[in-house]
Parts: structure tokens; sequence; C-alpha cells
């Protein structure tokens, strides 16, 4: 089991390694001068030289590379072209936790609510519940957040004044009730995306654990129902839900790009979303690099758990 | 005073929905369990046991209802009880034995909290003592470390253990009632015949009633007291179990009882069969539901029901003609197909396959292993095996479950590629590789699969399937219509009428699956068919339908078999020659009536002694293997056979491989035991 954790996080190691590559050489085939699209039409050619000799780009592509990637490793991200023009890391490390915020909130909401909606339509399979969940929790998948989100905002936001919830999210503050107040309508439109997902995805868990012959065996040790489901099958029926959940953490952390544009909320992806504007070259690198880490890490965190959570893979 | 039945069920009727339209499974059976009886169950797939056998519990599967009927549990009808007051009733006083140990085992917790669930429920016991006696429960069934074994997963136990874990669960409550749903179908004979000993003292120490359910005839007579025979869903007959087996007054037990292969060589014989199918649920016929089937079934068997009646002190039987056949006018023989003309037996010692020092291992070698010098990450399933087949013969290989007979069988038709070895058709070097060999070794070299289910292509028809094989496989240039006309021959020739050809595998049953499977096989005239466990899917009516066919077929066209078996009673009927197989090496090999008299070796006695006769006059033999097949990973050193060997005469057998010892015109045993010296430790076994 330690051994197949070291495998994987060494796994892990090479992936963001080729990543890193792959991000780099496809920054270096932007098209046009990166000295020039910074500085400006009317740049004198001494500015752009030293420019260019300032931000290293005159050496060689693989030089390049090598001194962006140690310099990336010992934690200097290099310098945004735009703004002013200060570090990366810092400017990175803050949408990171902001990202995270929206992250924790999504994922209170939408763990409990899709797995009970999945478990409530596997319970009552080919009944009027099943298919209504069903019905409802596909329909709002078919959604592109732009438009749940939208209507959430005129909705409830601006349709609902009386709750007093933003029409833009800003950063909460620690107290719980701006997390809700912040928070609650991107992350109940972030949790949209997912509860179709995970919820049909516990329910097909929970029908197929249902079919073995040992839930059999524990109705006939004459076990409460609510043992049967909650103890006997739910411990078996959940191990693909909680991989999925795992995974889609990566997604929520970078990949929020429509939902953090619609609510306006400083997160990672409101930040990738800036950087192409900008062409802002090192920001974009480190937010590309930040978001694949994460959803490395989120994989990673999912084979763990399945392996931890499942006794025929953990004493293999 | 009279003691209430543990369980009486009254003219009880099931229906299953298939297609939403409600089918009627169970028909009006009534059935009676004594106290302190063990209670036979015995039929073929589908004729509704196992369903009749929960439903005596109140456990109906979720398209299943109870339509009408009783189920007395000593004089209280269950089928009044509510939910809350069965669960008061399953698990306390009636339990079940099911037919998967493994899938009946909840994966994620560990033995001795699967066990310790039912005393903390029904006796309120504390965790700790709840624990203490799931141990105490494990040493009964004696599991060797209890303790340890409680900390373990399911998935850590061999079958035979995981079975074991399931009795000790189901008898922790000292239950009234005990329902056994073949448990011991999915389990190697030699572990089987274990595990039925143990059943036996625990049924007669739980002091209640067990219900055993079976299709296998042989593990009845060994288990029951009293039987019941069921069929399409309607009692056929019931009785003590001696009088069922020597004097059977139904048609049905009667074929049946015929058509079982005894481990008794018995070349020229044929197996009685019964002609066709057991009726679908859909299609009920009227009148007896076995007439279709029966030998000597008049007009009044197809219009009219037989009452199910008392032939004598606890002897019921449902059809007309039971006075005839138990008076002895009327002898119930089932129709005995003409065997087709035998070819002439080739001179000499020709042989159609060779095999020299074959050998096949699994897995790696990784990095780290390499690193670590650890071999154990090697599985050696078949070693430096050399064994023969005579042309027009058939050799049966037998061995348990992780023997390597079916490795050695796909090296053989290339659908694993030996590591090192020789392989020889017809005299010819082939290579090990299946991509290399060419068009006109696949065409020699054909194999028949276990279960017919999985190898047709659901989508193709009869026809096409054997079409496309011809049309691979031809010889010279084939017309379309010469081409059908070698479909209805291979379909004549297993028996089929032409009209299978247009028919998908769904529409065929298990048994017509397996001729077709047959057929294909034949389709381009082979030398040699490697057929693996050809028959174990298939019901014992079928199954003699089977070997029949394929002894017919080896006259016909000239061919040679290399069956593999678990089941050596099935394969002393198909063969002439046997090779048994321990731990992937050939350990005995004789003509069929060398092996299965003495001497043999220790682990040839050992499986004989473990089939259950079906004959409860004839114990089952008392040589028995304690432990499974070891791992093919860790290869015990010397003999392979010595961790279970019952006849260990010493250090030599755990330090030094055994020689070949002959026993006379090709009989050769691996052992370390002088063949004198078995002769006279097998002749005085009791």
């Amino acid at each position: 089991m330690l051994r197949y954790i070291i495998r994987r996080i060494l796994l892990l190691i090479v992936t963001m390694f080729i990543t890193s590559a792959i991000i780099f050489a496809l920054t270096q085939l932007v098209p046009g001068d990166v000295a020039r699209l910074i500085l400006g039409r009317e740049a004198s050619p001494e500015a752009l030289e030293q420019f260019r000799a300032e931000f290293g780009l005159n050496d060689p592509a693989p030089v390049q590379y090598a001194n962006w990637l140690m310099k990336f490793v010992t934690g200097d991200w290099g310098r945004s072209f735009t703004g002013t023009q200060g570090p990366v890391r810092p400017l990175v490390t803050d949408r990171i936790s902001n990202s995270l915020r929206l992250t924790l909130m999504t994922l209170v909401i939408a763990i409990p609510a899709s797995v009970l909606l999945g478990i409530a339509a596997a319970l009552r399979e080919n009944t009027w519940v099943d298919s209504a969940i069903s019905l409802l929790s596909l329909s709002v998948v078919g959604l592109p957040e732009f438009v749940t989100g939208l209507v959430l905002i005129n909705g409830i936001a601006l349709g609902a004044r009386a709750l007093g919830l933003p029409a833009t999210s800003t950063v909460p503050d620690n107290t719980l009730a701006d997390w809700i107040r912040q928070l609650i309508l991107p992350a109940i439109t972030a949790t949209f995306v997912l509860i179709g997902y995970v919820s049909r995805l516990t329910r097909a868990g929970v029908l197929d654990e249902l079919k073995k012959p040992y839930v059999r065996t524990a109705i006939l040790k004459g076990l409460p129902r609510r043992q049967v489901i909650f103890k006997h099958v739910l411990r078996n029926a959940l191990l693909p839900t909680i991989t999925v959940i795992a995974i889609s953490f990566g997604w929520l952390i970078g990949g929020l790009v429509v939902i953090e544009n619609v609510y306006n909320y400083p997160g990672l992806g409101a930040l990738m979303v800036e950087a192409v504007k900008q062409k802002n070259l090192f920001v974009l690198q480190a937010v590309v690099m930040v978001t694949i880490f994460f959803f490395a890490l989120a994989n990673l965190t999912a084979d763990v758990l399945y392996a931890v959570l499942n006794p025929r893979i953990r004493l293999e | 005073m009279i003691q209430l039945p543990v369980i009486a069920a009254n003219r009880l009727c099931i229906d299953y929905k298939l297609d939403k339209q409600w089918v009627n499974a169970i028909n009006g059976v009534s059935l009676v369990i004594n106290p302190f009886e063990t209670h036979g169950l015995v039929g073929e797939s589908g004729s509704g046991k196992s369903t009749l056998a929960l439903a005596l519990m109140r456990y109906m599967a979720d398209n299943a209802r109870i339509e009408s009927g009783e189920v007395l549990f000593y004089g209280e009808n269950l089928l009044l009880k509510s939910d809350s007051e069965m669960r008061r009733i399953w698990g306390r006083q009636m339990s079940l034995v099911p037919q998967d140990p493994l899938a009946s085992l909840n994966p994620a917790y560990t033995i001795g909290e699967q066990i310790a669930e039912i005393t903390r429920l029904h006796e309120g016991l504390s965790r700790p003592a709840a624990r203490q006696r799931a141990v105490e429960m494990l040493e009964r069934v004696r599991i060797a470390d209890p303790e340890a074994v409680a900390r373990k997963y399911p998935h850590q136990l061999s079958g035979g253990m995981q079975q074991r874990v399931n009795i000790a669960m189901a008898l922790s409550t000292q239950p009234k009632l005990l329902v056994l749903d073949e448990p011991t179908t999915a389990l190697d004979v030699t572990t089987e015949a274990v595990i039925l000993d143990l059943f036996r003292s625990l049924i007669q120490e739980n002091r209640g009633a067990a219900l055993y359910v079976s299709h296998n005839l042989g593990v009845i007579a060994q288990m029951c007291d009293r039987v019941t025979v069921l069929y399409a869903g309607e009692v056929m007959a019931c009785a003590p179990v001696d009088e069922l087996y020597a004097n059977p007054l139904h048609p049905y037990t009667i074929s049946l009882l015929a058509s079982i292969p005894r481990p008794l060589p018995g070349h020229e014989t044929r197996l009685p069969t019964i002609p066709g199918v057991a009726p679908s649920l859909a299609e009920r016929p009227r009148g007896c539901v076995f007439a279709p089937r029966c030998p000597v079934a008049l007009q009044q068997c197809f219009d009219e029901k037989p009452p199910l009646e008392e032939t004598g002190p606890g002897r019921l039987v449902k059809c007309h003609r039971w006075r005839e056949i138990a008076d002895g006018t009327l002898p119930v023989e089932t129709p005995h197909e003409p065997p087709a003309a035998q070819w002439p037996a080739l001179p000499g010692e020709a042989h159609v396959l060779n095999v020299e020092g074959l050998s096949k291992r699994y897995g790696s070698r990784t990095l780290f292993s390499r690193v670590a010098g650890d071999e154990s990450r090697f599985v050696q399933a078949v070693d430096g095996v050399t064994m023969r087949v005579r042309a027009r013969s058939t050799l049966g290989l037998v061995g348990e479950s992780g023997s390597g007979k079916t490795t050695l069988a796909r090296c053989i038709v290339g659908l694993e590629t030996a590591d090192e070895g020789r392989i020889l058709l017809l005299d010819v070097m082939i290579p090990n590789m299946l991509r290399r060999r060419s068009r006109a070794f696949l065409r020699e070299l054909q194999m028949v699969f276990q279960n017919p289910n999985d190898t047709l292509n659901p989508y193709q028809t009869v026809g096409q399937a054997l079409e496309r094989t011809i049309r691979r496989l031809k010889t010279e240039p084939l017309t379309p219509e010469r081409i059908q006309a070698r479909v209805i021959d291979l379909l004549a020739a297993v028996r089929l009428t032409p009209d299978y050809a247009g028919r998908y595998p769904a529409e065929l049953s298990g048994g017509e699956k397996q001729r077709v499977a047959i057929a294909r096989a034949f389709a381009a005239n082979p030398a040699l068919v490697v057929a693996d466990e050809p028959t174990s899917a298939l019901d014992v009516s079928v199954q003699a339908v089977i070997l029949n066919l394929l002894k017919d077929l080896r006259a016909r066209e000239g061919a040679s078999y290399l069956v593999i078996s678990h089941d050596l009673a099935a394969i002393a009927y198909l063969a002439d020659w046997i090779a048994v197989m321990y731990l992937g090496q050939i350990v005995e090999e004789g003509s069929t009536e060398q092996v299965y008299s003495a001497p043999s070796h220790p682990y040839t006695e050992a499986l004989l002694s473990a089939i259950p006769a079906p004959d409860p006059r004839i114990k089952q033999g008392n040589v028995r293997l304690e432990g499974e097949v070891p791992s093919a990973a860790h290869i015990p050193c010397g003999c392979r056979f010595h961790t279970r060997c019952p006849r260990k005469i010493g250090a030599i057998c755990e330090q030094e491989e055994p020689p070949w010892r002959e026993a006379g015109s090709g009989h050769r045993i691996r052992c370390h035991i002088p063949i004198e010296d078995l002769i006279v430790l097998q002749n005085s076994a009791p």
C-alpha cells in the first residue's frame, strides 16, 4: 500500500514535469513578439532589447525553459507584465486561497445534496420519485453555468433583494454569515454542474450493490433496513462516488472560469482569463501550472482514497 | 402429542415478473420439514428450487410475489407476518448458507464483525462479547487460527474458508431452520467433501432442521434424510432418501438417476438421456409438466395433471402411472440413441498430439523484484508437462482449480503462448505462438469452451457463426450452396434441425448452445478438439446428451479429444486415458481403468474419495485433503503435494522431487511410495 502511494506520488511529479514542458512550449508558440506586445508599437529598439535582456527572452528555448523551471520550483514565478508589475507568486497564491473557499462551499452543498438524491432515487427505483430526481438533476446539468448563474443572479440576488445576497461575489471575511452571503450563489451554480453526474453515479452504485448477494445475507440476518442500507450497502456503493468527488475538486479549483466571471469573483479561473486577454505570459504559465497541479493532486487523492477505503485493494 | 413441523408449505404458488408479465414459477408446492430432519430439495436449473427455498424463509426477489398458499413455521403463517416480525425470525430462528460464499459476504467488513453483528442484534451481546462469540464460532467450524481469521476480510480467504465463515454466521444463534442453497457448488470436489463432512456434524450438533438445496444427486444422497424432487416448479416426488434412490417411482426421478455418469469405466455403454428441455415458465403444459419428455407418457398425461398421491408412509409421487412402475409392470427406459459407426482403430502408436516439457509462467519481473531478488512474483502455472494424445482416443485431464489444467489447454490451442517446451501436432512441431501458426494447424486444432453462453456472438445467427468458421478454415474454394449444405450437415451431426441455422444464441438453451459450439469446432474436420469443462455449466440431463454426442462425433469424424474436467465421473465416461494434474505438473497417468483403481497417486485417491456417490448406501470415501491447493507462486519443495498428502511418509517428501514409478502398461505414478506399498495401503483402506 505504501509502495502504491509512493509510486503514485512519483507519477504526479513526472506528470508535472511533462506538463510544464508542454506549457512552456505552447507559450513559445504564442504569435508575435512578447516584448513588442508588452511595450507597445512605439517602443524604441533599445527599449525592446533591454526588455528582452531583462526577461531572458534572447536565450535559446531550452535555456529559457531550464531557467524558468528552476525559478519556478524555487518559488520565483516571475513578474507580471501589467498593472503594478509586481511578482506573480503572491498574486496567484491569493487567488488559490479565494478559489479554495469557493470550492469548499461548493462541496459542502454539492456532496450531501447529490448523494442523498442518488440514494433516494435508487431506493425508489422506477417510481415517480426516481424519475423526478433524474429529470431534475439531468436538466440542470444540461444548462450552461452562465445561464444558471444569470438566472440565480436575476431571480435571487436582484429579484429577492430582501435576502440580501450580492449579485457579484467578493472574497468572504471569516464569518460564517459572510461566507454564505458571498459564496452561496456561485456555489449553487457549480453544484448544478456536479449534481447530475454525482447523483446518477450514486444511484447506479447503490442499485449495483443492492443486487449483490451480501445484501440478502444482511437482510436475512434480521438487520433493520436502515442498517442494511447505511452500514452494508453504502459502504460499498459510495466508493465510485467518492472518487468522482475527489476528481471534481481539481475542476473546482481551476476550472470555474465561467462561474467566476459571471459572479465577478476573484478566483484562479478569472485570473486565467485576464492573463490570456493581456497576454500576461508569466501569470498565465503560473496559473496553468497551479491548475494542473491541483488536477493531478485531485486524481492522486481519488486513487489513494479508493484504495484506502477498499480492503480488496488496500490489503493486496 | 404430535410435534409441529418446522416448516410446512401448503399449495404455495409463486409468480415472477418477466417482461411486464407475471409468469408462474412455483405451482402449488406442498412440503413438510420435520424437526431434526435434513430435507433435500433437488432439481435442475429453472426448476425453481432456490426460489422455493428462499420463499420458505419468506424471502422474495423484488420481481417475485407469492400468489397463494401458506408457509407455516411451527404452525405460524409467515406470509401474514410484517417485516419487523420477520426480522426477529431471520438470523435468530432461520438462517441461510448461500451458494456463492464470497459474494455473500460484505467485502468492506472483517469476518469477525460480520459474525458478531448477529449476536449483538439478536442476543444483545456487548461488542467484546459478540466478538468473542464470533471467534468461538470460527473455531467450531474448524478454522485453524480463528483470532487471525476474524480480523481478515472475505477476499483474503479461500472459497472453502469463506463457506465455513458463512456457516459459522448462520449457526451463531442456533437457528431452528438452516437453509443451505447449493452451498458447495462453487467449491472444488476435494473442498466440497471436507465441507460436507463439516455440515453433517454441525447440522447434527445444531439440533434443528435443515433444508439442503442442490442439483447434485450425489450430494443430496450423502446429506439428506428425505428428498423432494422439483421439476418446473412442481413436486414430482418426495421420499425417504434410501427409497428414492433404491426404488424411484417417478419417471423423471428414474431418468435423472440413470443419466448420471458414474465413476466406473464403461466405454461401451451410452448414457441414457432425457430428451427435450424443461418447459419455459411462460408455457406450462396443461397436463403433467414432465409429459413432453417422459418416456412412458400416455395421452392422459398430456391432458390431465396427475395428483400428488401418497404411495406409502412418507412417500409422495405425482404420476398417473406410478402403480404400474411400483409393481414392476412398467419398465421406464430412457431412449437410447443408436451409437454411430466406429472408425477403425489406427494401427500402432500413432499420436495426434505430443506435448514435451511445456511450461508457462505468469508475472513480470519488475525492476523492484529484480533488485530485491524476489522470485515469488512469478506464478508457475504449468511446469514441464509432457503428455500425448493417441489417435482417435480421448485424453482426460483432471485436477482441482489452480492445478494449471486450463492454462495447459490454452497453451496447446495457442490462446496463451507457452514459455518453454514443444507442441507436436500430427508429428509436426507447431509454433507456441498463435500468430505464427498456419491456417492448416488452426484447422486441425479446435477448442470447445466451458460456458456456451459466452462463446457465441449474440448478434450472429447459428448459421452465420458456422458459415464464418467454414469459410475461414476451408481447404478449397466453396460455393455458397456447398457452405450451406455443410452448415446443415454440422447441425445434423449435433442433432439439431436445419432451422436452427436462423436462430440467435439467445433463443437457444444452454445445452443447444453447447451443441452449436461443438458443431463449430468440428466445422473443419479437426484432428484434435480440446474441450475445457464442456459439460460443467450444464444440467445433469443435458450433460448426458452432450457426453453422448461428443462420443459419437469422435467415432464419426475420427477426431481425438483432450477433455479437461474437475468431474472425475463425467470424464471416466469419455476418456480412455487419464492424466492427473496438480500444481502445474502431471502426477499420474494411465488408462481410465488403471487410474480409477488402486494403485493410485495419493492425490488421485483423494479426488476419487471425494466424489459424493449418487446412492445413499455407498458412503463417500474417507480420504480427505485438508487445506487448499497452494498458490502457484509458492510451490512447495520436494513433492508439491506433501503439504496436503494424507499418505506422506517423511522428510523425503519435503526434500526430494518424487520419481516416476511404473505400475505397468504405461500407468505411471509420481510418488516416493513404491507401487507395491501403494497397493497395500489403498486396498486396506476402509
